[in-house]
């Protein structure tokens, strides 16, 4: 059992000391190769220094990663969550079967739309396939899915056999479009490309902007379309938010993805505005339509209270409407009113309490800001599959060196194709109010606290030494970690998946959130560990 | 949660023959079944060949089942590799995995992308052993283990296959028997070890994950738990009297293997779940052992035929479906059987004949499938309905749109928890699992039941 006795550790050393010792230390025990390669992917922030991390490059082979693969990022994270689409998975078993219904993507069936999501569907490639091609059980598949379930759009996900057989996913589907009248997506996501889900991020954001984003056009359109990105709803997030938006006189065009339908996405480029929660996963599709419909963006956090509500103030900024803010302090002066009582209830329970935060996407920075919030300190930080961007701000995209994993991922640039809904002079006008978020990203480096560390794609031993020897009080990962850091004595939480709970986004999310830390932290079986008769 | 609620409306749709596409499989991939495997043998480090995305989802899969920890290296496959070849990757990785986790034993099996390139894993190995970059101590077997052969049943049939090929030799008899015992349970072992106790027998389990996947809370880290079969219990399986099967689809290779090495013999018995299984599994032990069957567990077959007649009025006649792996599936149509409850479907997704015609035989009036999945099920539960259901996790949706009680066996259960801590095997555990039938059943007749008519007595 760890005993958590802060205080004597930091006698001695500044904290920037101390850690740039013990990630010495960590990499050290690694044979060369392996850490030369590793201090790359870890920092202590220090602010006497300019610093830099490596990230988005190949996983160590025998290291054991929590990293996925690219039909993770795109079938699982990116496309998976879209309810009317019926996803086929091209591929043996497993990979199907593994994204079947395993991300909390929660959605509502809608009157009159396909509801598709609770469901695996596979082509369940067979060794005869792999060997005469899986072209003919493809098409096949896709007319038995047409003529069992009616789904308007399928979409077509391909897995690591399917790209080295040489399958051409593209010309089944458009056979299959013209045959069957429907809308045939298709991603090539074959897991080895790419380093980690992150490709699959790439190429899915590839497929929205080709085949879907401007194909239906918006009815009635509102000065106050918006549409959100890189929101999932996991755990129901989105619905919270959508109710705050709504309130303050948003309309939602479309989630990119959570709870989304197909038809929302197609009409996303009517929006005035994209406002952007996870980062990584899909900034390469506001990027493009920007480009291609004009749509700004905003880069958004609505976990935790106090970015909550900058988020809400900027986009009233950028709406400028006498309306929108004065909704908007209405909305925030409400729901802070709501939530005082039982957030000060364990605030108490949780001061001072100190997080190691590892998960994918944006997380690892917006969770910082929700457990300021509720007087936590977050004294570790790394993500799975960022690129440097999401770590250093996207002022670093220059300076990035294309690896030959970024070869394979097309890189699109597009013309304008419509008047855009704002002159230039706005963007520019927006861009120096909000130079941090207004089509931009500053990343999470820069709001880390002096001594603290950051780590790219963490992996068990390093977590492990940094678990020994800063004895957090709750560790905040992914379930493939969650036990074995438990068992150590370490209250542990998913923050993928809620832990199933949740909703954590905005106000209530929050009290949520804390009411779960508390539940992790002092939970009265931790007293039990060690037998009385031991004690 | 109301906006979830909702979402069990049913799906509008045509019913079918499909012949291409799968709906809700019920089977799952082989490297899953090799890692399973691996976890059972003390000190090994699954090892899985192939791209990183393989590894991290059956890692989560297995996590969520035992909510334990579940140890396994990558050989993280980008382009380069599929292009030129993952023996790089592989050396590299053993190298690794040699130098930071330091295991006793390193269990290899390949995914999709390796085998599909046709990488040499046991050339790879056997090249590291020769240079001395392996070390003579630590011990590597390998698997091929594609997921577009078999299922995850059959990755676990190869793996422990595998590892009796590599390891198991011949000197002089041990007076042991060997128990293959498939995909069971930490919990499941566990009992199985303690009627061997009772029956004073030494044997051999392979692969026995108790005391690894239900390690207790200590506020330790251990990268390896203290069980798992040792590398010289699988030696001595070459010893030994007799290998006793539990459960074909997943224990027979190995069980033939040994006995076309070293001649031992060996006998295929069902799970031991329900009261005349778990029969056949003590005479068994009995015949093969020369020794009696204590008093003990007569006593305990005796309050499990108790348990059944005070209870069967909540099952009796009850028509069920089946759907799992396909030893559980024909464990629990056994269990069903003495229990006079009707099976009318019986499906898995690991194909095999022999199974469909070992469980048709047991009940010849259902539908039995090896080579299927839960839409089917779906379609026909439309034209024949049944009162309850029998299987993994993913039947709730199911039980849900039917109306139905769904008793959990087998694997996967992502969302019930403790249950892998608790037997279904033995006389003990096919109690606690007529405790959970009746009672299943009884909690569902209250949930019904309008308040009138609901009744204290039962």
């Amino acid at each position: 059992m760890i005993e958590r006795n802060h205080t004597q550790d930091y006698m001695m050393e500044s904290p920037v000391e101390k850690n740039k010792k013990l990630i010495e230390d960590i990499t050290d025990s690694y044979p060369k190769k392996v850490s030369k390669e590793r201090k790359t992917h870890l920092v202590v922030i220090d602010p006497s220094e300019e610093q830099h991390i490596m990230a988005d490059v190949a996983t160590i082979p025998g290291i054991m990663t929590n990293r996925g693969c690219s039909y993770a990022g795109a079938k699982g994270v990116v496309f998976g969550p879209v309810k009317d689409i019926l996803h086929l998975t091209h591929g043996p078993i497993g990979c199907g079967y593994y994204t079947w219904d395993t991300r909390r993507n929660l959605a509502e069936p809608e009157e009159g739309y396909n509801y598709f999501i609770k469901n695996c569907f596979s082509t369940n490639m067979q060794e005869k396939d792999v060997v005469f091609g899986g072209e003919k059980k493809l098409y096949g598949a896709i007319k038995e899915a047409y003529e069992i379930f009616k789904p308007k759009v399928i979409g077509i996900y391909a897995t690591c056999p399917v790209g080295l057989i040489g399958d051409d996913i593209k010309a089944v589907a458009k056979r299959a479009e013209e045959e069957l009248g429907i809308k045939v997506i298709t991603v090539s996501c074959e897991g080895y490309k790419g380093v980690s889900q992150s490709a699959g991020h790439h190429l899915a954001s590839n497929t929205l902007i080709m085949d879907i984003v401007g194909t239906k056009e918006l009815e009635n359109p509102t000065p106050y379309d918006i549409n959100i990105f890189g929101e999932y709803n996991i755990g129901g997030d989105v619905w919270l938010v959508k109710d705050l938006l709504q309130k303050i006189g948003y309309r939602v065009v479309s989630v990119f993805t959570g709870d989304s339908k197909y038809d929302d996405l197609a009409k996303a480029h009517r929006a005035k505005l994209s406002i952007l929660m996870c980062h990584r996963s899909i900034n390469y599709t506001n990027r493009m339509m920007e480009e291609k419909f004009g749509v700004p963006w905003l880069k958004v956090n609505y976990i935790g209270i106090t970015s909550t509500i900058e988020s809400l103030r900027e986009m009233a900024k950028f709406f400028d409407d006498p309306m929108i803010y004065e909704n908007t302090e209405k909305v925030i002066e409400e729901e802070l009113m709501k939530i005082k009582p039982r957030l000060d209830y364990y605030k108490e329970r949780l001061k001072g309490k100190r997080a190691i935060l590892f998960v994918g996407g944006s997380r690892a920075h917006h969770y910082q800001d929700l457990l300021k919030d509720i007087g936590m300190e977050t004294i570790v930080a790394g993500y799975e599959f960022a690129h440097r961007d999401d770590y250093e701000g996207r002022k670093i995209i220059p300076e990035i060196k294309e690896a030959p994993h970024h070869k394979i991922l097309d890189t699109y640039h597009f013309e304008r194709v419509t008047e855009p809904a704002y002159p230039k002079e706005k963007i520019e006008e927006m861009k120096s109010k909000m130079p941090d978020h207004f089509m931009n990203y500053e990343g999470m480096m820069v709001h880390m606290e002096e001594g603290s560390i950051v780590i790219d794609d963490f992996n068990h031993h390093e977590t492990e030494e940094l678990i020994k020897a800063l004895k957090p009080d709750i560790f905040l990962s992914g379930i493939k970690d969650r036990y074995v850091f438990q068992k150590m004595g370490v209250p542990s939480r998913q923050i993928h998946s809620y832990d199933y709970s949740g909703p954590y986004s905005s106000f209530e999310g929050a009290v949520n959130f804390a009411r779960d830390m508390d539940m992790a932290i002092n939970n009265p079986i931790w007293k039990e560990v060690t037998p009385p008769w031991k004690k | 949660m109301e906006k979830i609620a909702k979402g069990e409306s049913k799906m509008e749709c045509n019913n079918t023959e499909r012949k291409y596409l799968t709906v809700n499989p019920l089977k799952t991939c082989q490297p899953l079944g090799a890692v399973w495997a691996c976890l059972g043998i003390h000190q090994c480090m699954p090892h899985s060949h192939g791209s990183q995305g393989c590894t991290s989802y059956l890692r989560m899969q297995l996590t969520r089942h035992f909510r334990e920890f579940i140890p396994t290296t990558t050989s993280s496959f980008s382009e380069a590799q599929v292009v030129f070849g993952g023996v790089g990757n592989l050396k590299q990785a053993i190298r690794n995995i040699l130098s930071i986790y330091k295991p006793k034993v390193i269990g290899i099996s390949t995914t999709c992308s390796a085998e599909t390139i046709g990488d040499d894993v046991p050339g790879t190995i056997n090249e590291m052993r020769a240079s001395g970059e392996i070390p003579e101590d630590v011990k590597v077997f390998t698997a091929s283990t594609p997921s577009y052969v078999g299922s995850h049943v059959t990755g676990f049939s190869n793996m422990v296959k595998s590892a009796v090929e590599t390891f198991a030799k011949k000197s002089s008899p041990n007076g042991k028997i060997n128990i293959i015992p498939g995909l069971l349970s930490p919990g499941d072992l566990r009992e199985i070890k303690r009627i061997l106790k009772i029956m004073g027998i030494d044997a051999i389990i392979l692969p026995d994950i108790s005391d690894v996947l239900d390690a207790p809370m200590t506020g330790e880290i251990h990268l390896y738990q203290k069980g798992g079969t040792t590398i010289s219990e699988i030696e001595d399986m070459g010893n030994s009297i007799a290998t006793i099967v539990l459960g074909r689809e997943a224990g027979i290779a190995p069980a033939e293997s040994l006995n076309e090495m070293y001649n031992v013999p060996y006998e295929v018995l069902p799970l031991p779940i329900g009261i005349s299984n778990v029969d056949k599994f003590i005479m068994k032990l009995s015949e093969i052992t020369g020794k009696p069957i204590p008093y003990e567990l007569e006593e305990e077959r005796g309050r499990l035929v108790d348990m059944m007649l005070d209870a069967h009025a909540h099952w009796y006649n009850k028509k069920a479906a089946v759907f799992g792996d396909p030893d559980i599936v024909e464990a629990i149509v056994g269990y069903a059987n003495d229990l006079g409850i009707n099976v009318l479907y019986a499906l898995t997704g690991t194909y095999s004949s022999e199974w469909e015609k070992t469980v048709k035989s047991m009940v010849p009036d259902a539908y039995v499938s090896s080579d299927n999945d839960l839409w089917y099920l779906k379609e026909q539960l439309d034209k024949k309905p049944v009162d309850m259901l029998f299987g993994n996790s993913h039947g709730k949706y199911l039980a849900k749109e039917y109306d139905l009680p769904l008793l959990r066996v087998g694997f996967p259960i992502l969302d019930r928890a403790n249950l892998q801590h608790f037997p279904i095997v033995g006389y003990k555990g096919t109690a606690w699992l007529v405790e959970r039938t009746g009672n299943t059943l009884l909690d569902y007749k209250d949930a019904k039941s309008p308040e009138h008519l609901l009744e204290l007595i039962m």
